[in-house]
């Protein structure tokens, strides 16, 4: 992409340059308004939480964030998520390869069905993970007599997070496999490598990237995540209880200066996780040669 | 995005398995695809047969007065509207955003295209507490609207304000990677052959995109009407009124009333799989209508 010449970002669009390129009509209308529409829907809306937890001092707004039970929020949150968007790597992985390199009866409806926790409203998905785990549902009544509790505790989290972060994995790193080319495993068979030296040397490196893409945004979902999480967390304070929750807390006793500045560390931490999904997209199309 | 990536033909997998160089030995095979299947069992399958089984486990009897209920019929109403508003609302901004950034070049562009984004990242909880602070009763529009007896927080306005938030992104997501892909000669050559900016967005660009849209649509509905944690924030809870389908089976789900609260949910279990159909039609349609252009 090249610049002819510098105009600032968000500039009126009759400064703007390149004016030979333009054949197309339309371009200061549908540029002003995706602009409009954007501040008005998005941007001014989440402003709105940093204007208002500025009228917290420092130390106000340090007391609410680092309180230890929003701290055992964070906690749990951010772990889970983390643990969540492994787990999903390592069988998201494992789930697209089978889809790209196998033929096996069923394949197509498996391939629709990944999407599905997309499609699932999550309050629905909620309840039914807590039917499945509790203690007489169809897995949770196998779990209990081995000692596993998993509704209405941390472990109850992480699977409702594992659901819904499994096709973030899947759908990242699915059309990077589709798009190897097979002379790169025949190469390096033909130059005497085993398949786990051509997995691990020659098809994880091109994968890598997708594959932490996928993670990021796994983990990204999961850490923000509600209404899958609240049925099946049991939602105990200090034990089971995701920073979502403690917003929503907040917010029914009234207190909206609370909620907004544990919202903020959830924000910030959104905003980094986008510049890091965006790296990493970047650096995956840069190894595979594939724009996004 | 899979609109976009669906025009790339899939290979066919036996090509793999026929390959010795791209094909695993059968035990590791076996582990794989056993893996895979297992977990997908687990975590997909199972959840999803659970809602019907729980559903029905009291009977049709049972199932259907939950769903003739008058709340339910108030939620599915309310539901509707919601999307009616906030996914046409979304589907303007996408085709206006796709043009502009698919079509020219200014600086700023990844920029605008991150910003577009940003909705995904943001947890819906955090979705509608913005809009509590803007317009609740102590935000900052909300003593002025409650001079003037508006009422948007508790009330529709709201949920739409939060449902379109949620669904910000998803048709501009679909479509911008689908135009840039399709590049702007053809409307260039209409622009030639005299038409208007209306005719060519009319018979030449809508013509060509149609199946991305069509994808982010239907995404962007299923969000909008399985839309939990935003509404949740924002609706106030009042039975009848400001209560979507998700929020519906909260209620009954809380009142320890499984069946119906399943019954519901089996009704947004069916719209998901209604959308998971339609999805992969359009994914096919969107290669076949490539094929044949080629």
């Amino acid at each position: 992409m090249t610049h002819p010449m510098p105009v600032p970002f968000g500039a009126a669009p009759r400064f703007a340059p390149i004016r030979q390129t333009r054949v197309l009509p339309g371009f200061p209308l549908a540029l002003g308004y995706t602009l409009v529409y954007l501040s008005l829907m998005v941007l001014i809306p989440l402003s709105a939480v940093f204007i208002k937890s500025a009228s917290l001092s420092w130390p106000e707004f340090w007391a609410i964030v680092s309180n230890p039970r929003v701290v055992a929020t964070y906690r749990l949150s951010f772990g889970a998520a983390l643990l969540a968007a492994a787990i999903n790597a390592v069988f998201g992985l494992m789930l697209a390869w089978a889809l790209v390199r196998y033929e096996f009866p069923g394949k197509k409806l498996i391939d629709a069905l990944v999407d599905l926790p997309f499609a699932l409203p999550t309050a629905v998905a909620g309840i039914a993970l807590t039917a499945l785990y509790a203690g007489n549902g169809w897995i949770g009544s196998l779990l209990e007599p081995l000692g596993i509790k998993v509704a209405f505790t941390p472990l109850g989290v992480l699977v409702a997070l594992v659901f819904i972060g499994l096709p973030f994995v899947v759908r990242t790193v699915q059309p990077i496999l589709e798009d190897l080319e097979t002379e790169l495993e025949e190469a390096a068979a033909s130059l005497g490598a085993s398949r786990r030296q051509t997995f691990t040397r020659v098809l994880l490196p091109v994968l890598l990237p997708a594959l932490l893409t996928g993670f990021a945004l796994a983990f990204a979902r999961a850490v923000g995540e509600y209404g899958s999480v609240i049925f099946i967390a049991g939602n105990i304070p200090m034990v089971s209880e995701i920073t979502p929750l403690i917003i929503i807390t907040k917010l029914e006793q009234y207190d909206y200066v609370g909620a907004t500045a544990v919202a903020v560390v959830m924000l910030i931490f959104s905003f980094i996780m986008l510049l890091a999904i965006n790296l990493l997209q970047a650096w995956s199309a840069k190894r595979t040669g594939r724009n996004r | 995005m899979a609109v976009a990536a669906a025009l790339n033909e899939r290979p066919d997998a036996r090509r793999y398995e026929a390959n010795a160089a791209t094909r695993e030995s059968p035990w590791i095979r076996r582990l794989i695809l056993g893996t895979a299947l297992i977990f997908f069992a687990l975590f997909l399958l199972m959840p999803l047969i659970a809602v019907f089984v729980e559903a029905l486990r009291k009977g049709w009897f049972t199932y259907i007065t939950a769903l003739a209920d008058p709340d339910a019929l108030a939620a599915v109403r309310l539901t509707l509207l919601i999307a009616a508003i906030a996914v046409p609302l979304n589907l303007v901004f996408g085709v206006a955003a796709a043009w502009s950034i698919a079509k020219f070049e200014f600086r700023g562009k990844r920029f605008l295209t991150t910003l577009i984004d940003l909705p995904f990242s943001v947890s819906p909880v955090i979705a509608g507490l913005i809009f509590v602070l803007l317009f609740g009763a102590h935000g900052w529009f909300g003593a002025w609207l409650f001079e003037r007896d508006i009422k948007i927080i508790f009330a529709v306005p709201e949920l739409v304000l939060a449902t379109v938030f949620v669904t910000f992104p998803f048709v501009a997501r679909e479509l911008i990677p689908l135009m840039e892909a399709q590049g702007r000669e053809e409307e260039e050559a209409a622009v030639v052959l005299g038409a208007n900016g209306f005719q060519i967005l009319w018979r030449v660009t809508l013509p060509n995109i149609k199946w991305g849209l069509l994808y982010g649509v239907i995404l962007c509905n299923a969000r909008a009407m399985g839309e939990f944690g935003a509404v949740s924030v924002v609706s106030g809870h009042i039975r009848g009124l400001t209560n979507t389908l998700p929020l519906h089976v909260e209620i009954l789900y809380n009142e320890y009333q499984f069946a119906a609260a399943f019954a519901v949910a089996s009704l947004l279990a069916l719209l998901a799989l209604v959308t998971l159909g339609l999805k992969s039609l359009v994914e096919w349609k969107a290669a076949q209508h490539a094929a044949t252009d080629a």
